[in-house]
């Protein structure tokens, strides 16, 4: 994993730094008032290299999951508890959106009450059939 | 008019889980620059919207355009058309042809009077009818025919938004922009040549979410796509600031990613989303392969000066090139897009 020392020499174009900046105080925001953030990536300037060193400077954490719906997505948590990876893909495999989530647990990973009712009918249709 | 399907039911109908419509929100919030808190309002939005009628008018252009919409990955064209929008017409991209595609365009604008949406992309000659053609009927008539029942107009191109490359200097064929012609709805002007998929896609997806246009800057433009300059969202921007520039495209300042100023960039001046939405499923854009920004989402791009001249020569404002082209109709065409715009204000703010 990349060191402090690497983030601040980055020998890219300047534009991670500022965003680790942001993210530090996210989660400063969700241990003092459980405020979740989420940085949408799409909309900030990158220079090459510099999302790729932005991922691996924020590493992987102990969780990892892989969603399949609408394409696949990627989500982990980072070597900081908290921060959160979200990469989605639309069926072709491309890279539809990608975000930094500060929270306890994406909401995208829990069951959808939609899901949930769909899913009962569908036990309960096994069940009496 | 037919009742269409809504999102939320053609969604549900392929099977897909509230989380994948949770994560198509995400991402529609994202390609419509809104906060990530909007995702639940887009939610509710989303499900009960019916899928609009889209009906493309191609005139004086290159396809550009249409193959940049092709290139859309957030959402794709065929997830956009099949699931978003029915797209009942366009050259391109519709299997039919000849009286059948003309007949769909018209079924289109009958069962959809007053809702359906017209995209144009290619400037309109005014010189001569027979300059272009679509099944024997010019430009300008089949323009009028079609918008007369839409709820509003897309000017997609720099062609349809400003005249474009058609009407550069001497503008041989009289190109005008849709907005000179078309004053009594709302038109929406997403330049650029080619205009970026995913702001072509954002448009009609606001559209469709929120059954408004969006908030549009004095030439028209949506401003979450052009409200900021390339310069402002550029990552070689910290070199602009320290007074690090390349000199010529092969110097050391080149190679080393400096800032492209002195090299013509337009980008201090260009109101466009290229420097973060990027090309091909934003992999980079022109100044991200060491070229300058062109300014191709402005007015009269084509015409004002060398594009490798440096901002500070001044060519870029200069006036003086465009002043053989302002004939009395082009100023009265000028009038008209101004009331035009008030109107659209009008719209938008009423939502």
């Amino acid at each position: 994993m990349t060191g402090p020392e690497e983030v601040r020499n980055t020998p890219f174009y300047g534009n991670v730094g500022p965003l680790l900046n942001e993210v530090l105080h996210a989660v400063d925001r969700l241990l003092e008032t459980d405020e979740p953030t989420t940085i949408d990536l799409a909309g900030l300037p990158f220079g090459p290299g510099e999302l790729e060193h932005l991922e691996a400077t924020l590493g992987t954490g102990e969780l990892s999951c892989k969603l399949d719906a609408l394409g696949t997505s990627r989500i982990r948590e980072t070597a900081y508890p908290g921060v959160w990876w979200l990469e989605h893909r639309n069926p072709h495999d491309e890279v539809v959106g990608r975000y930094i989530e500060i929270t306890r647990t994406p909401e995208i990973l829990s069951s959808q009450e939609a899901d949930i009712t769909a899913g009962r009918a569908r036990l309960e249709d096994q069940l009496t059939t | 008019m037919k009742k269409r399907p809504t999102v939320g039911e053609v969604l549900q109908a392929k099977g897909v889980s509230r989380r994948g419509f949770l994560k198509y929100c995400a991402t529609t919030a994202s390609i419509l620059a809104l906060p990530p808190s909007m995702i639940p309002r887009i939610a509710a939005a989303i499900e009960s919207a019916r899928r609009p009628s889209v009906i493309w008018l191609s005139f004086q252009e290159c396809t550009g355009c249409t193959e940049s919409l092709t290139r859309s990955a957030s959402p794709t064209v065929e997830g956009l058309i099949f699931d978003a929008i029915s797209l009942d017409y366009h050259h391109t991209l519709q299997a039919a042809s000849g009286d059948q595609a003309e007949a769909a365009r018209h079924a289109a604008m009958e069962e959809n009077h007053g809702s359906y949406l017209v995209l144009v992309d290619g400037s309109i000659p005014l010189g001569n009818p027979g300059y272009s053609t679509i099944a024997g009927i010019s430009n300008l008539d089949m323009l009028k025919e079609t918008v007369e029942g839409a709820a509003a107009v897309v000017a997609i191109g720099s062609c349809a938004a400003f005249g474009g490359i058609p009407g550069a200097d001497p503008n041989p064929t009289g190109a005008v922009a849709v907005d000179e012609l078309v004053t009594d709805k709302p038109v929406i002007n997403v330049p650029g040549c080619p205009p970026i998929p995913m702001v072509m896609t954002a448009v009609l997806t606001q559209f469709l979410t929120f059954g408004q246009l969006p908030e549009l800057d004095k030439h028209g433009r949506p401003l979450a796509f052009y409200g900021q300059t390339i310069h402002d969202r550029c990552y070689r921007r910290p070199f602009y600031e320290q007074g690090k520039f390349a000199e010529t495209f092969d110097d050391e300042g080149a190679k080393a990613g400096w800032c492209l100023y002195k090299l013509g960039c337009k980008g201090p001046i260009t109101y466009n989303a290229c420097a973060t939405a990027k090309w091909n499923s934003g992999t980079s854009f022109p100044i991200e392969g060491g070229h300058p920004c062109l300014g191709c989402s402005e007015p009269a791009f084509w015409d004002k000066g060398g594009f490798y001249n440096p901002l500070s020569t001044g060519k870029f404002d200069s006036g003086t090139k465009l002043a053989g082209a302002a004939a009395a109709g082009v100023a009265m065409g000028v009038v008209a897009a101004a009331a035009g715009r008030r109107r659209q204000d009008k719209f938008t703010r009423e939502g």
